[in-house]
């Protein structure tokens, strides 16, 4: 049974990326373009892996992020995408709840290579 | 010539008459209907001035001197322009403080200090006495005249000594009883003597028409006018010298400007004038009816002195006293009645003078010099005494008598060594002494109690050694080896040549030492040590007496038995009198008398109402013997308030030094908020743009590893991934340019190049570079311009590049096919304003502000983000602003969006443009 993914970033580009490298690794894709579109889509589809853009309109990645882990706890695997490549921003990931923390632009295979790890 | 039944009896009828108006005068005063309560009244009693010395005096010294007997007569015209400021000050003080002679008010001003006042009192007796004394030998000498002329008509001492001797002591007597009837009906020595203002009013005007009417008869029955007598006088040999303006006595400038001086004090602190022009003044704006009235009276007194001087010159022979030509003129001619008259005018000029003088001085010599000797003498204890109130008008009585006397026997011992003139200077002379005291005691808080002691004392004794010594000598009484050689034959210290002091007359050498020494030592002796606390409160109160609104509050502590109060207030006014008192101030309080309160305000009313019966020292001290001063009375209160403001006034200044600081730190403090809060903006910039720029690349990047990972990707797929590299590759060129772009603005490194734009032609060519997005969306884009418009002050450039901005956002924004773009161009005042309204999705209201700012976008965030940087509106706002104008937005959702922006008119703002065109 494959494994099921959702994005949720908002931009057009990087969607489009993750999407064709999510599904050539053999990934269930879903796609949601801001934060209640994210909160919405994880209730609906559960997706063992969601990748998270940190700020995202509406409802941040880091709100989307405590949010799953209130419902569901550290079940779904979470992996942080931002553009913000602090240590303040990434310590704040963590403590939402993420798993792991990927700083844009990033390795398409490093990028694969943690979701699987994540996935055994 | 005149029988003497006849000369005595008109002049017992004169008395009468005088006697009769004072008693008038106290009854309307009684009444509370005063008579005296009028600005001619006062100036007539100020004319008190003018005594026999100026009735026969000024043709004497005329007749020697030509005009130098002018001065004495300009002075109090001078001092007369200053009394609304110095006199007013003096009235108000006096009355505040129930002050009842110059001596009081001296004491007072330092402290109540008895010592001060009894100095005061002792310059002044003996410096009047000799005036005093030229009133009995005037009126003596006159009366004389009447009696014997011709035989008199050669100078007096050739009379009969012993009948002129006898002549002047009953003068003195009547003179006294005179005074004591006039002076010493009521106690209250700080109360006015209405009666006898009135009396010396009249006598004002006697005087002065009998000295109209003497002159007039000389002028115009002896002679044929005044031109007559000064012609007739030019052509004399021996009266040439009088009509040089200096001759004489007072022959030089110096000469004049002392007597001047001296005269301009006089009009102030002779006794008498204290007495009429402070005490027994009722209202103070009589000083100003005064300040031109008095002068008047002065010129009128001294209309005719030449004219009558030059007369007698001319009509009598070598060696007749010219004191006496206003009498002996009318005489040697037949006017016997005219004479008479001028002899009652003499008389007038006398009794005022020494009515007033020996009221004020007994008052003086009463609470000044002899109670507070006789309060302390504890044999007597007149303080446990039930009413010492006729003792009181007993001590006064006797005072007069006695200075009366005083002046008798003066004129029996110097009388004869002197003109008129002369003895009437040295008084003068004396009272000067006074005036550093007073004015500096009024004007000046800083005057010691030390310090006036040292000055009086200093100025009187110099006045002494330097003129009452010549004086004594003249009149054979030794001395005469000192004069001429000095004390101890010590030339330096002679008294007319002190310290080889040469070329002056006696009197102008006497009033320059004397002056030195006492402004040197009041000024020095003051400046070195300090006032004492009650002096300081003093101080204050005579200085500030026009500030001060607050009555002196009580310094009395505790409660004072009411009785025992009333027993001291009795003592020295009357029994029944204090009784009155207290159930007016009971009154006045509306309280019932038995339930009056011992407090401090009834001990200050009792004060003061003693002050006004013996003076302030010793009022003081009597009220002190049954109440107990205030350990810190007001007069600390107000030393420590005058300390305290000083306090005050420093630490005002540190407070506002403080304010100063406060505020500079508070400008600092946000300036600095403001740099922290730019710093921050300026990091969040940075990460902004950071992540503007990430995001791109990241699509970049991950689709050219997606083309490198995947060779097997078919031809469309690699065509979709390469086109998305391309695009992303331009949006983050755009980006970068359009932040390098915004950080040029802002940081004003932005090249302007500002010049006339023709704005109607630009928007066309904006739609036109545009027409080509407009056309691929199917949005229909129209310009709505003028026919003609007028320049505006612009960047071209930059401008296009707004109308760029606008133009494709409003595409952006359009409706795809149903979508319509209007742009509009308008004048408004002073302004050009373009339009660029589409009918797009709209901006709601919470929205609109945010837009201008950085990297904001507004967009349906569930469709797709619309394409852009989120720079474009801050930089056209950038623009705008920079050029002088405005950018906004109208919008509302679902019913499009109008961006409009502002530019100056280049004709219409041509100072805004240059402005502009400079900061460019």
């Amino acid at each position: 049974m494959s494994r099921r993914v959702l994005i949720a970033e908002d931009d057009a580009g990087i969607v489009a990326s993750l999407e064709f490298i999510m599904g050539r690794c053999g990934f269930e894709v879903l796609v949601a373009g801001d934060g209640q579109a994210a909160l919405d889509a994880y209730a609906a589809f559960r997706p063992d892996l969601v990748v998270l853009d940190l700020m995202l309109p509406r409802v941040s990645g880091l709100d989307v992020c405590r949010r799953i882990r209130e419902v569901d706890g550290t079940t779904p695997k979470i992996l942080m995408l931002t553009a913000r490549g602090s240590q303040a921003d990434r310590d704040r990931g963590f403590e939402a709840g993420a798993d792991d923390y990927v700083v844009k632009p990033f390795a398409t295979q490093d990028l694969m290579r943690r979701a699987r790890e994540m996935l055994p | 010539m005149l029988q003497g039944w006849l000369i005595v009896a008109v002049s017992f009828a004169y008395i009468g008459l005088l006697f009769f108006i004072a008693w008038y005068g106290d009854r309307r005063a009684g009444q509370g209907r005063s008579i005296i309560a009028n600005p001619w009244i006062y100036s007539l009693s100020l004319a008190v001035y003018a005594t026999a010395w100026t009735f026969y005096g000024s043709v004497g010294r005329a007749a020697s001197d030509g005009v130098g007997f002018l001065p004495i007569y300009l002075g109090p015209t001078l001092m007369l322009v200053l009394w609304w400021f110095v006199v007013r000050k003096m009235i108000r003080i006096t009355r505040a403080h129930r002050i009842t002679s110059l001596a009081d008010f001296v004491a007072s001003r330092y402290g109540r200090s008895a010592m001060l006042g009894g100095l005061v009192t002792v310059i002044a007796v003996v410096g009047i006495l000799p005036y005093i004394s030229l009133q009995l030998k005037a009126v003596s000498q006159s009366f004389q005249i009447l009696l014997q002329y011709p035989e008199v008509m050669l100078p007096p001492r050739s009379g009969d000594p012993v009948i002129m001797q006898d002549t002047a002591f009953y003068v003195a007597m009547f003179m006294a009883i005179f005074s004591i009837a006039f002076g010493t009906r009521q106690l209250d020595a700080a109360e006015r003597h209405e009666g006898m203002v009135a009396a010396i009013a009249f006598e004002s005007i006697v005087k002065l028409v009998a000295f109209l009417a003497v002159g007039i008869f000389v002028s115009y029955v002896l002679f044929d006018g005044v031109g007559d007598i000064f012609e007739r006088a030019a052509s004399r040999p021996e009266l040439q010298e009088l009509f040089a303006p200096f001759g004489g006595a007072a022959g030089t400038y110096a000469g004049w400007l002392w007597l001047l001086g001296l005269s301009t004090l006089a009009i102030v602190f002779l006794p008498r004038q204290f007495q009429v022009a402070v005490i027994e003044n009722v209202d103070e704006q009589h000083l100003k009816r005064a300040a031109w009235l008095f002068p008047l009276y002065m010129l009128a007194m001294n209309l005719f002195v030449l004219p009558v001087a030059f007369g007698g010159r001319l009509v009598f022979p070598e060696g007749v006293d010219a004191d006496t030509f206003v009498l002996t003129l009318p005489m040697a001619h037949g006017a016997d009645v005219l004479a008479l008259f001028v002899f009652i005018g003499g008389l007038s000029a006398a009794t005022g003078m020494v009515i007033v003088e020996t009221v004020a001085l007994s008052t003086m010599v009463c609470n000044d010099l002899v109670m507070p000797v006789l309060l302390r003498i504890r044999f007597l204890a007149l303080t446990q005494q039930r009413d010492v109130s006729n003792l009181l008008l007993d001590i006064r009585r006797a005072a007069i008598i006695a200075i009366v006397m005083g002046g008798y026997f003066y004129y029996l011992l110097a009388g004869e060594a002197y003109a008129l003139v002369s003895i009437g200077l040295i008084s003068f002379a004396a009272v000067a002494q006074f005036a550093p005291a007073v004015i500096g005691g009024i004007y000046w808080k800083g005057g010691t109690r030390a310090g006036a002691l040292a000055g009086l004392l200093g100025g009187f004794l110099v006045w002494g050694y330097t003129l009452l010594l010549p004086a004594f000598a003249r009149s054979g009484w030794g001395w005469v080896d000192v004069i001429m050689y000095g004390p101890f034959g010590l030339e330096l210290l002679r008294p007319t040549e002190l310290f080889g002091l040469k070329g002056l007359d006696v009197t102008t050498h006497s009033m320059l030492w004397s002056a030195l020494v006492n402004v040197g030592l009041y000024v020095g002796v003051s400046a070195w040590g300090r006032p004492l606390q009650h002096e300081q409160a003093q101080a204050a109160a005579f200085v500030d007496v026009f500030s001060r609104t607050l009555a002196p509050s009580p310094r009395w502590s505790g409660t004072v038995s009411v009785t025992s109060l009333q027993a001291v207030l009795g003592r020295f006014v009357g029994v029944p009198r204090a009784a009155q008192l207290l159930r007016d101030y009971a009154r006045d309080r509306g309280v019932a008398v038995d339930k009056l309160q011992g407090d401090g305000d009834l001990v200050r009313f009792v004060e003061l109402q003693l002050a006004g019966a013996i003076g302030g020292a010793s009022a003081r001290a009597m009220v002190a013997t049954v109440a107990k001063e205030d350990p810190i009375g007001i007069a600390d209160v107000i030393s420590i308030l005058d300390e305290t403001s000083q306090v005050i006034a420093y630490s005002q200044r540190l407070e506002e030094q403080r304010r100063e600081l406060e505020a500079t730190t508070r400008e600092l403090q946000e300036a600095n908020d403001r740099l922290q809060a730019l710093d921050r903006l300026k990091d969040e910039f940075v990460s902004t743009v950071t992540h503007e720029l990430r995001t791109p690349l990241t699509s970049i990047r991950a689709f050219s590893e997606i083309l490198h990972d995947n060779p097997d990707l078919d031809v469309a797929e690699r065509q979709r991934f390469l086109g998305l590299v391309v695009r992303e590759s331009e949006r983050l060129t755009r980006l970068i340019n359009q932040v390098l772009d915004l950080a040029k603005i802002e940081s004003g490194m932005a090249e302007w190049n500002t010049t006339r734009v023709d704005l109607r032609e630009l928007v066309f060519e904006a739609v036109g570079a545009t027409s080509a997005i407009f056309a691929a969306k199917g949005v229909r884009v129209r310009a709505d311009l003028p026919e003609d418009f007028d320049p505006v002050i612009g960047d071209r450039d930059r401008v296009m590049q707004v109308l760029l901005n606008l133009l494709s956002n409003a595409v952006k924004f359009s409706p795809a096919q149903t979508g319509e773009v209007v742009v509009r161009l308008a004048a408004e005042p002073g302004r050009a304003r373009v339009d660029v309204a589409d009918n797009g999705i709209g901006i709601d209201l919470a929205h609109q502000a945010v837009i201008f700012e950085k990297f904001r976008q507004v967009g349906d965030p569930l469709t797709q983000k619309p394409a852009g940087t989120g720079l474009g509106l801050a930089i056209c706002q950038r623009i705008v602003g920079h050029l002088g104008g405005r950018l906004w937005v109208e919008s509302a959702p679902e019913r499009g969006s109008t961006f409009s922006f502002t530019l100056p008119l280049a004709g219409a703002s041509d100072r805004a443009a240059l402005r502009w065109a400079r900061v460019a």
